[in-house]
């Protein structure tokens, strides 16, 4: 099965400060590669603002955020990259980069680390092929000659626009939507938009795919489809899921390994058995009797 | 007031006109002062106060029964009509001529010089290709420059004329100067105004709505402003004339015995450059809309719209919005440097006065009323509002409706800004409003408007 210490994504003593607010306080957890890996925790944990850390949306107050592209052996590069002032290195095995450093749009380019939105953030007035297409845009780019050759309709652009649309199409077929390929994403419904924005980021050909609560505001039934696309995505394209999730039957189902924040500060990791043991856990999501509260506010370091 | 309940109540007639009443008791309040009062200086050059009961009273007549009329008659009649089911099939005479229309308005304005000429001979065609065809050609151009920007980018851009300005000083600076010729100028003073396109974008990257459109406006007022006091290179207020004007690929259009006319042995007519001037800009407005038809099926064309849908989203997929909204600039800048550049060689005569904020404001009308994104909306909105403004110009007609003394072209910008209200309440998200997708799988749906971001600035 998996290595347990094929390392891919490493964050270190990552802090986010806003103002006086320490959104995020020196957490540090791994993701394994091939693994889903869910960040759980109550509301206003900074579940979100690891995530907006990790993609490039936030810069980290402090911390130091690794992916690493290629085998494991990249990691040797982590030491001489953080002391020089780049953003990334090559690497025999591979290449390593370091995502607090890089800016948004880089994260996903260089990077090739995905992300979803909680609040749904498709391209509501583009069809759902379009959208596929958007996501697609860099390889096209580069397809198009930076738009000089595709202006003067040369060949290679289209063949390479064919397979843009063809690996759209085998998008679509996986999220269920080819019958709705030409309709405006805005018309879809809920459940629909949310494997959609999934399929949009899986266009991106990312290594480390992130989603923000995929399972918000989906019926049983919807939630259920959900967990069987992202182990198909997890076992049939070998992609590294890192997952925001409220709803537990989806995080103890399909996770691999659990990390639980509370107040920004890492309160469990492990497995997802013995998260769902953990008395603090417990007591972050239900809270614990009168009598005991003394005793885990010591526990807690309150 | 209200008259939904016309048609239930036994005493709708008493209703309809308490209605009519309170709404001609409003006229009265508006038209008193408006209408009712006019002051005219006499002989000594002193103010008279005079009424105009007459006038006043008759206006108020008319929107009262015009009230009562829609209580009684047309708001029930409007009311019956949304109840019925409405017909989901398209007629075939609409779908006949959505097909038709393209094919048919291209080859009119290609066959246009000649259907004028034939109607009302050489001399009648000078006023109709010049005043109306380039006219509005150069209107329908810069809307769809400027479409690039606001309707595909969804970027909010006040200042445009200021590149349509680059573009026209370019050429008549450097035409004057150094005497090159058109066709080298017209694609430099395109580089030009795009350069300064792109020079805007940076500093307006950052910022949204509101103010992203006072930071182009500003920058519209700059370059017209500094052309106005940079009167060593722009001769400021005075302009430049005498601009080098084009010729047919090396034959000038004048009456010598190289002139165009003697080459071509024709008699000599000052309609043959008119023409000349129609198909170039005919042909640059065409270039512009192919342009932006093939980049909007381009991955940046692609990724002008989803800036417009969502920005943020844009960024999570790895795209540069900053280069993006460059290029959306520098673009659109680049169509406007063309516009300017055959400006200035169509004048001859150029000055800061036909840069004016109200250029910008009314390329950037024809793209909203014309329906932001869309090509035919923004040419069928660009000869509704130039041709419209210059065909009232000689409403002569109505002096006899109105008497000798009324002047028709005074109550131009009124007539216009009544059809801008009107069009704003019927279509307000343009003339043709529907997105076409720019890649489909089985069939390619219309997208209604409601789903379409209008960007965020």
């Amino acid at each position: 099965m998996r290595d347990p210490a094929d390392i891919l994504l490493r964050v270190e003593q990552l802090t986010m400060r806003f103002g006086g607010l320490v959104a995020v306080d020196h957490l540090s957890f791994e993701a394994r590669k091939g693994d889903i890996t869910a960040l759980i925790g109550p509301n206003g944990a900074g579940k979100t603002t690891v995530f907006n850390c990790i993609t490039g949306f936030y810069k980290p107050s402090e911390g130091r955020i690794g992916l690493r592209h290629g085998g494991p052996a990249a990691w040797e590069a982590l030491e001489p990259l953080t002391d020089s002032s780049r953003r990334h290195v090559a690497h025999a095995d591979g290449a390593l980069f370091l995502l607090e450093r890089m800016p948004d749009f880089l994260v996903s380019q260089q990077a090739r680390v995905a992300r979803t939105f909680q609040n749904i953030r498709l391209f509501p007035g583009m069809t759902a092929l379009e959208n596929l297409m958007v996501a697609q845009h860099n390889r096209l780019m580069l397809a198009s000659g930076y738009t000089l050759l595709g202006v003067l309709g040369f060949p290679s652009y289209r063949a390479a626009e064919r397979a843009a649309v063809e690996r759209a199409r085998g998008w679509l077929d996986r999220v269920g939507l080819t019958d709705r390929a030409d309709d405006p994403a805005g018309d879809l419904p809920y459940g629909a938009q949310r494997r959609l924005e999934i399929a949009r980021a899986m266009c991106t050909e990312p290594v480390l795919l992130c989603l923000d609560e995929p399972a918000a505001g989906l019926n049983p039934r919807e939630s259920g489809e959900l967990n069987e696309l992202l182990l198909s995505i997890r076992d049939d394209d070998n992609m590294s899921i890192l997952l925001i999730e409220h709803d537990m039957s989806v995080v103890m189902e399909i996770s691999d390994h659990i990390v639980v924040l509370d107040y920004g500060v890492k309160i469990a990791d492990g497995s997802p058995e013995a998260v769902r043991t953990d008395e603090k856990v417990i007591a972050a999501y239900l809270g614990v009797p009168d009598e005991e509260v003394e005793k885990v506010e010591a526990e807690v370091g309150l | 007031m209200t008259t939904t309940d016309v048609q239930k109540t036994p005493n709708h007639v008493a209703t309809a006109v308490r209605d009519a009443a309170l709404t001609a008791l409003i006229a009265f309040g508006i038209f008193l002062p408006l209408v009712g009062f006019q002051t005219i200086s006499n002989i000594r050059n002193e103010l008279i106060l005079t009424t105009r009961w007459v006038l006043l009273f008759s206006l108020v007549a008319i929107i009262g029964l015009g009230r009562l009329c829609y209580a009684l008659a047309i708001y029930p009649a409007l009311q019956r009509r949304a109840l019925k089911p409405a017909k989901s099939e398209v007629p075939a005479w609409r779908a006949a001529v959505g097909k038709w229309f393209v094919p048919f308005a291209i080859g009119f304005t290609i066959v246009y010089p000649f259907i004028v000429i034939a109607t009302s001979g050489f001399g009648g065609a000078l006023k109709w290709v010049d005043n109306f065809g380039i006219q509005i050609l150069i209107y329908v151009m810069l809307g769809w420059g400027l479409n690039i920007v606001v309707g595909l980018a969804g970027l909010l851009d006040l200042g445009y004329v200021a590149f349509y300005a680059v573009g026209a000083y370019s050429y008549a600076l450097l035409a004057k100067e150094f005497g090159f010729s058109f066709w080298i100028l017209l694609p430099l003073a395109g580089c030009l105004a795009s350069f300064w396109g792109v020079l805007l974008g940076f500093p307006v990257l950052r910022l949204r709505g509101d103010y992203l459109a006072i930071v182009t406006l500003a920058f519209g007022e700059i370059i017209r402003i500094v052309i106005v006091n940079f009167v060593a290179l722009t001769n400021g207020y005075a302009g430049i004339s005498s601009i080098p004007r084009p010729s047919f690929f090396g034959i000038p259009f004048t009456a010598d015995d190289d002139g165009f006319a003697a080459v071509f042995h024709l008699p000599f007519t000052p309609v043959y450059r008119t023409i000349f001037l129609y198909y170039l800009i005919l042909a640059l407005a065409f270039l512009t809309c192919y342009v932006t038809i093939r980049l909007r099926r381009l991955p940046v064309g692609r990724a002008w719209e989803a800036l417009r849908e969502d920005e943020i989203a844009c960024r999570s997929l790895g795209i540069n919005t900053t280069n993006t909204k460059l290029t959306a600039f520098a673009m659109g800048a680049m169509f406007a440097g063309f516009a300017g550049s055959f400006f200035a060689a169509r004048q001859g005569f150029i000055s800061p006065e036909s840069f004016t904020f109200l250029e910008s404001a009314t390329i950037l009308s024809i793209v909203v009323l014309g329906g932001m994104g869309s090509q035919i909306g923004v040419a069928i909105a660009a000869i509704a509002m130039i041709g419209g403004t210059e065909i009232m110009r000689d409403m002569d007609f109505l002096k006899d409706i109105f008497g000798s003394t009324f002047d028709p072209t005074q109550y131009r910008m009124l007539i216009f800004g009544f059809g801008m209200v009107l069009i704003m309440i019927w279509r307000p998200r343009g003339l043709i409003s529907t997105r076409s997708p720019s890649v489909f799988l089985k069939e390619r749906k219309s997208i209604s408007a409601d789903l379409v971001g209008e960007g965020h600035g």
